[in-house]
């Protein structure tokens, strides 16, 4: 009797501290969120009487809001497939023996873990109109000297800022890819080949089946990702030109951190949090994370 | 007539090749960052660009040292390393906890995993507020507290699947033995699983390392870290780029070192502990 009430002690003694952490800095500040978000705190405004759903309903006439949301669901919308097939293509390249493969991967998977801060401060030296390799080697293929502004210019800010996000997660995708294939039962691949089932065919019936749970996480990660993209961003355009490539997380930053509109940043945080925990609780269903 | 032989030779070359010019590809961003990062200000700024610097030259990082850039890079260290040891610690015995005795059953591991999906933007504008309540901003205690819960989650998730994959029975045999349950912890459970404590801290590391929105909001000059301290190199009309470049390698360099020992825990480590590699 008594060891097992030193047992249920125990067990709660070691979740303890982590949990108190996570609910300090996990639950604490959502509900905290909730109540400023209906207050009507501003940068000059320091009293917090409640005034209702009015930073809800503003959220409803804020086109930059939307625009922000909107920019980001277009990158995500962009650069996940192009991630994903070209990542799952490197995979099937890969997948096979070939001479120096380790060392080929041990160098594909560098930037998966560089800071995106760093990705975007290294794409902005690439696209640099004067000094950059980008222009450069434009200029070799046309035979005149190239100064495009990548990073200014609004219809190529969106291929700029796109092209360092699929730089540095197509390897990602890639390496989980690989595993994923690596496991694929190779006597149904063999049976496959007997019956005479070209590739494509192969692919769709038995490869695609078995490696779609990795898959499916692989895309719920980078999806999430996606969705909260900033730091390249931030590096490359600051939302610029204008608030032209400002996703929700800038937007956010902007309003909370410049603009000090605390009750009304609150209000979108929270807007935020309910629109990714709707697609996480849809995709958890049909993910399998938990094994 | 080709034989299949030399068809599989010349295919072996095909994809021999596209591996090559996939591989510069994606490495190429990252010489260029290095490449930059030694050379003097005149080649930086000489046009056509140069692909390759004149001479190794480090004065870009004496610069950096001198003006007082580098305690950036310490601040990180300081914060990230912090961290990741707490979090490892709480983490793994927490995740024992749940991998063992169950614990909350799913919805407490499920909860847990759910807390990392959080989007930092929304969880960071709060916890300002909060800590400068606290008077917390700006301090290396506050910045180690926000990377010890955002990092919770990750080491809990990792370090159950890991204990879960460690026999029960050493345990129980080590129990039989009059070891204390602590005991069991320290002299069992942690030697069992210490290739998995050791790829979780790396990662755990990483991303504290390489965060940059959680060190935006919550410092200003004391506990800046390199990342923050890169964008402080972007100017409104030139960007400092042999401070940007020595500063992105000196972030840069460590992670690679590490990573290059990880490459077996990789893929586990990234995908969430879902895919074994």
């Amino acid at each position: 009797m008594r060891a097992a009430f030193a047992d249920r002690n125990f067990k709660y003694l070691l979740i303890g501290p982590a949990i108190f952490v996570l609910l300090l800095i996990g639950v604490f500040p959502l509900v905290y969120l909730l109540i400023v978000s209906f207050q009507g705190i501003t940068m000059t405004e320091v009293s917090t009487e409640f005034v209702g759903g009015r930073n809800y309903a503003q959220l409803f006439d804020d086109v930059r809001m939307w625009e922000a949301l909107l920019h980001t669901v277009i990158f995500t919308a962009i650069a996940l497939p192009i991630e994903l097939l070209l990542g799952l293509a490197m995979a099937q390249l890969f997948l096979e023996k070939l001479p120096g493969r380790q060392i080929f991967i041990a160098l594909l998977v560098l930037p998966v873990v560089v800071s995106p801060i760093v990705s975007g401060a290294t794409w902005s030296l690439l696209f640099d109109h004067r000094f950059g390799p980008i222009n450069q080697v434009i200029g070799w293929i046309t035979g005149n000297d190239t100064a495009i502004l990548w990073t200014i210019k609004p219809n190529l800010v969106y291929p700029a800022i796109i092209a360092a996000e699929i730089w540095q997660w197509t390897p990602f995708m890639f390496l989980l890819l690989l595993a994923a294939l690596a496991n694929v039962d190779k006597s149904q691949l063999e049976a496959a080949s007997i019956d005479g089932a070209g590739w494509w065919r192969t692919f769709f019936r038995i490869v695609l089946p078995a490696i779609w749970p990795v898959m499916a996480i692989a895309i719920l990660i980078r999806g999430l990702d996606l969705f909260r993209l900033f730091d390249i961003i931030w590096a490359l355009t600051r939302g610029g030109p204008g608030t032209m490539t400002e996703t929700i997380s800038m937007f956010t930053y902007v309003k909370g951190f410049q603009q000090f509109e605390t009750s009304y940043t609150a209000a979108v945080a929270f807007l935020v949090i309910i629109l990714l925990s709707a697609v996480v609780m849809l995709a958890l269903k049909r993910v399998e994370l938990a094994r | 007539m080709m034989t299949i032989k030399q068809r599989a030779t010349i295919r072996t070359a095909l994809r021999l090749v596209a591996a090559v010019v996939i591989t510069l590809i994606f490495v190429f961003p990252m010489y260029w960052l290095f490449m930059i990062s030694f050379k003097t200000p005149e080649e930086i700024y000489s046009f056509p660009p140069k692909w390759y610097p004149g001479q190794i030259h480090f004065a870009n990082y004496a610069v950096l040292f001198k003006d007082g850039d580098a305690k950036t890079v310490w601040n990180s260290l300081v914060v990230a390393g912090s961290s990741t040891i707490i979090a490892m610690f709480l983490g793994t015995i927490c995740a024992y906890s749940i991998a063992r005795f169950r614990t909350g059953g799913e919805h407490l591991a499920n909860w847990i995993i759910s807390q990392r999906m959080i989007p930092p933007i929304a969880v960071v504008f709060p916890i300002f507020l909060l800590f400068v309540w606290l008077h917390l901003v700006d301090t290396y205690i506050g910045v180690i507290i926000l990377y010890t819960a955002f990092n919770l989650p990750y080491v809990i998730w990792m370090m159950r699947g890991y204990i879960l994959d460690i026999p029960k029975a050493l345990e129980e045999s080590a129990l039989v033995d009059g070891c204390t349950r602590w005991q069991v912890i320290w002299k069992v459970v942690f030697p069992m699983c210490r290739a998995g404590l050791f790829a979780t801290a790396i990662f755990t590391f990483v991303f504290a390392w390489n965060d940059f929105l959680f060190a935006l909001v919550l410092t200003r000059s004391e506990a800046t870290t390199y990342t923050v301290q890169i964008t402080h190199f972007f100017g409104g009309q030139s960007n400092f780029w042999a401070k940007i470049s020595a500063m992105s390698v000196l972030g840069t360099l460590p992670i690679f070192i590490a990573v290059a020992f990880m490459q077996r825990y990789l893929v586990r480590g990234i995908s969430l502990g879902a895919v074994k590699g």
